[in-house]
């Protein structure tokens, strides 16, 4: 069955306005392994017939990496060219996958005229599977796995959002083990603040190993993250040590479409 | 008479003397740019009474906490005591209030000497975590030599305290014995001054040591009241207004820059006329982010002369702990390091002196500021609620934005941004491919 991605462009023309616009990002929009995310989400909307649509090529960076880097100029255009677009089509509600993206729009947009209710992801599929929207099979594929929940900072830290991930994992009749260092502690997986784009600094280890190394101490099976950085930098660590076909690192979303067989 | 006389001139120049250096570190922090903490007076009174009263962010780690709460409980109500060391001096009486509240006074000089006693303990054990044990968190390398120094010194400054404040109150105590009264009944002096009565039994000495453990418990105070404004000691006093003035937004919202809004308004006005003269004359031209302290705001100064170097921030940063030159640690002790510079510059040679240093290259590398994650568990970590992030991103800022020096990925990724508004160089136009792509 194919993928239904309503741009906001046609749903206009149709004279239709969606609950929600999924903000997909650049990760999301170009990165093949963060594209599964985004389809895994749109399995889930489609499944629960949320009416959403997307910018598809009218949307932009959000402009965190620029910000990030200190760049605020490349961050403010890119913003406020967004802002237009955004408030162009009356936007009220945002859920993106992508924490970075769910920050600067929630908490950088607003002083520059972009008002919106910004939601991650995790949050939308709690509020899905609490209303009784979707439903998770009994005795899904993930029944009494270990499962470990990597905190993205800037979901965690950066806007307090602990909950929403792991409930979604309980959900699963899964076992949720943290890690030593977890949600206020949560360790960084070393892509942050613009560090996905260039290389670290000289040290005598990498950030993501370091941190993919509590994932192992934990011997669960399956990393899980809500970012596409988060889970660009564990899926490498866990290569980094070969363990490729014993660790999975997966999205919550990716989890979640997989127990409600989408 | 001579030793009111001797008493009310200590207390006139010790305090004189502290609020002289008040002024000079509050002029300090007052060179910073401004930035409102004003609002939401009941959160911040809140955050204060939580933070910095309550110490609730200290307990993440129990041990040092609870070794802290034994200094902090001490010190607070041994502050009780020192009202009657105040009223003794200046009245040249000998225990002021003991007639007066009886029993209670018996309760409260014995509740003293319990904590007193615990902050003994909890200061041997800071001693011996720092000096014997090794904790790395108190061992960097940002810490050799004076700020080494320092900590131990104020350990020490405690353990002469708390000597002075036994030898007092137990040789009192062995006084009265001697004379054949009954003694106060304090908890802990009641088994030190039988100890003093063995030693000797003269009156004229107990008396000497009495009036020796008073003395050089109030010169202790006064030196130790006077120490505070040079050393990372400080936070026992500017944790209030530091935790008062806290950024109570959410910790991944970066500050945005007005001047910035300003321009960029104008280049996506079709309207603007390009050629039209600058509306008003705005105020003085600021630079982007921050190349000295000067360009920080007050908050990061008074956060600077706020931190104590616990290096709790340190230690949970994912740069730092992956062996990077980053600390954000140092980050705050140059931070002061180069405002007291800065400021004595100014002092000493007028407002406009330039002593051709700044705080990022002559104390702070570019190294450092580019490894950070910006993830916040410095800024988290803070028992204090110091946000070193804050001045690493200002110094980004004027880096990339004044200087155009950056990691050369970063300047390919910005372009990018600038060109097809992704970091990577994919066209805006596929940006929907993967709705069509199996």
């Amino acid at each position: 069955m194919g993928l239904n991605v309503p741009t906001m462009a046609e749903m206009m023309a149709q004279g239709e306005t969606p609950d929600v616009l999924f903000w997909v990002g650049c990760s999301g929009s170009f990165d093949d392994r963060a594209k599964k995310i985004t389809k895994a989400l749109v399995k889930i909307l489609n499944e629960c017939k949320v009416k959403f649509a997307v910018l598809g090529t009218e949307e932009s960076c959000s402009g965190d990496p620029a910000k990030r880097a200190g760049n605020e100029f490349t961050f403010q255009v890119q913003a406020m060219m967004n802002i237009q677009v955004l408030n162009g089509y009356d936007v009220k509600r945002i859920v993106t996958a992508c924490p970075h993206c769910f920050n600067t729009l929630k908490n950088e947009y607003p002083e520059l005229g972009g008002n919106y209710e910004v939601i991650h992801h995790t949050q939308l599929i709690q509020d899905l599977i609490n209303t009784g929207k979707l439903v998770l099979k009994d005795g899904g594929v993930f029944k009494g796995k270990k499962i470990t929940f990597h905190d993205p900072c800037y979901l965690g830290r950066a806007n307090d959002v602990y909950d929403a991930p792991r409930t979604l994992i309980e959900k699963l009749d899964a076992e949720l083990v943290e890690m030593k260092r977890c949600k206020t502690t949560g360790l960084c997986c070393g892509a942050g603040g613009a560090q996905m784009f260039k290389e670290a600094e000289k040290g005598n280890k990498e950030i993501n190993v370091e941190r993919t190394e509590d994932a192992m101490e934990t011997s669960a099976t399956i990393i899980a993250t809500g970012c596409p950085f988060c889970n660009t930098m564990m899926t490498d660590g866990v290569k980094n040590f070969n363990k490729e076909n014993d660790i999975q690192v997966l999205d919550v979303a990716e989890l979640i479409a997989n127990a409600a067989e989408l | 008479m001579l030793s009111i006389i001797l008493f009310a001139v200590l207390a006139i120049v010790g305090i004189g003397f502290f609020a002289y250096n008040v002024r000079k570190v509050r002029f300090n922090i007052l060179l910073g740019r401004d930035t409102d903490r004003t609002d939401k007076a009941s959160e911040r009174w809140k955050t204060m009474a939580l933070v910095a009263l309550g110490q609730k962010k200290m307990f993440t780690r129990p041990i040092p906490a609870l070794l802290h709460l034994t200094l902090y409980a001490a010190f607070v109500i041994t502050q009780i005591e020192l009202i009657e060391i105040f009223a003794d001096g200046l009245t040249g009486g000998h225990r002021t209030f003991h007639e007066a509240l009886g029993g209670f006074y018996t309760f409260m000089i014995s509740f003293i000497e319990i904590l007193t006693l615990l902050a003994l303990i909890g200061t041997i054990a800071f001693l011996s975590r720092r000096n014997l044990l090794k904790l790395p968190r108190l061992n960097m390398k940002e810490l050799a030599g004076w700020p080494m120094k320092d900590a131990n010194l104020i350990l020490i400054m405690e353990i002469v305290l708390v000597v002075c404040i036994f030898t007092m109150n137990g040789a009192d105590e062995a006084a009265q014995l001697q004379q054949g009264n009954a003694g106060y009944g304090f908890v802990i002096s009641s088994f030190i001054g039988p100890l003093f009565l063995n030693m000797t039994d003269n009156l004229e000495t107990l008396h000497t040591l009495e009036m020796i453990g008073w003395w050089g418990h109030i010169l202790m105070v006064f030196a130790f009241l006077n120490y505070l404004p040079y050393s990372k000691h400080f936070h026992i006093l500017l944790a209030f207004p530091n935790t008062y003035y806290s950024n109570l937004e959410k910790k991944g919202k970066f500050t945005n820059m007005e001047s910035v809004t300003a321009e960029v308004k104008l280049m996506m006005d079709p309207n603007a006329d390009p050629y039209a003269a600058p509306a008003e004359p705005q105020a003085e031209p600021q630079r982007f982010g921050a190349k000295d302290v000067t360009d920080l705001t007050w908050k990061n100064l008074l956060d600077a002369y706020t931190c104590t170097e616990c290096g709790r921030c340190t230690s949970s940063c994912p740069a730092n702990v992956t062996g990077k030159l980053l600390s954000p640690r140092k980050i705050m002790m140059d931070t002061r390091d180069r405002l007291v510079e800065v400021g004595e510059n100014m002092r000493k040679h007028g407002k406009d002196f330039n002593d051709n240093k700044s705080l990022l290259g002559d104390y702070i590398t570019e190294e450092e500021i580019w490894a950070c994650t910006s993830c916040n568990a410095c800024v988290l970590e803070c028992p204090v609620n110091i946000d070193p992030l804050s001045i690493i991103i200002d110094l980004r800022r004027y880096l990339v934005m004044e200087e155009s020096k950056m990691p050369t990925e970063l300047t390919g990724m910005l372009t990018n941004i600038d060109n097809n508004g992704a970091p990577w160089q994919f066209s805006q136009n596929d940006r929907l491919n993967w709705a069509k792509e199996d």
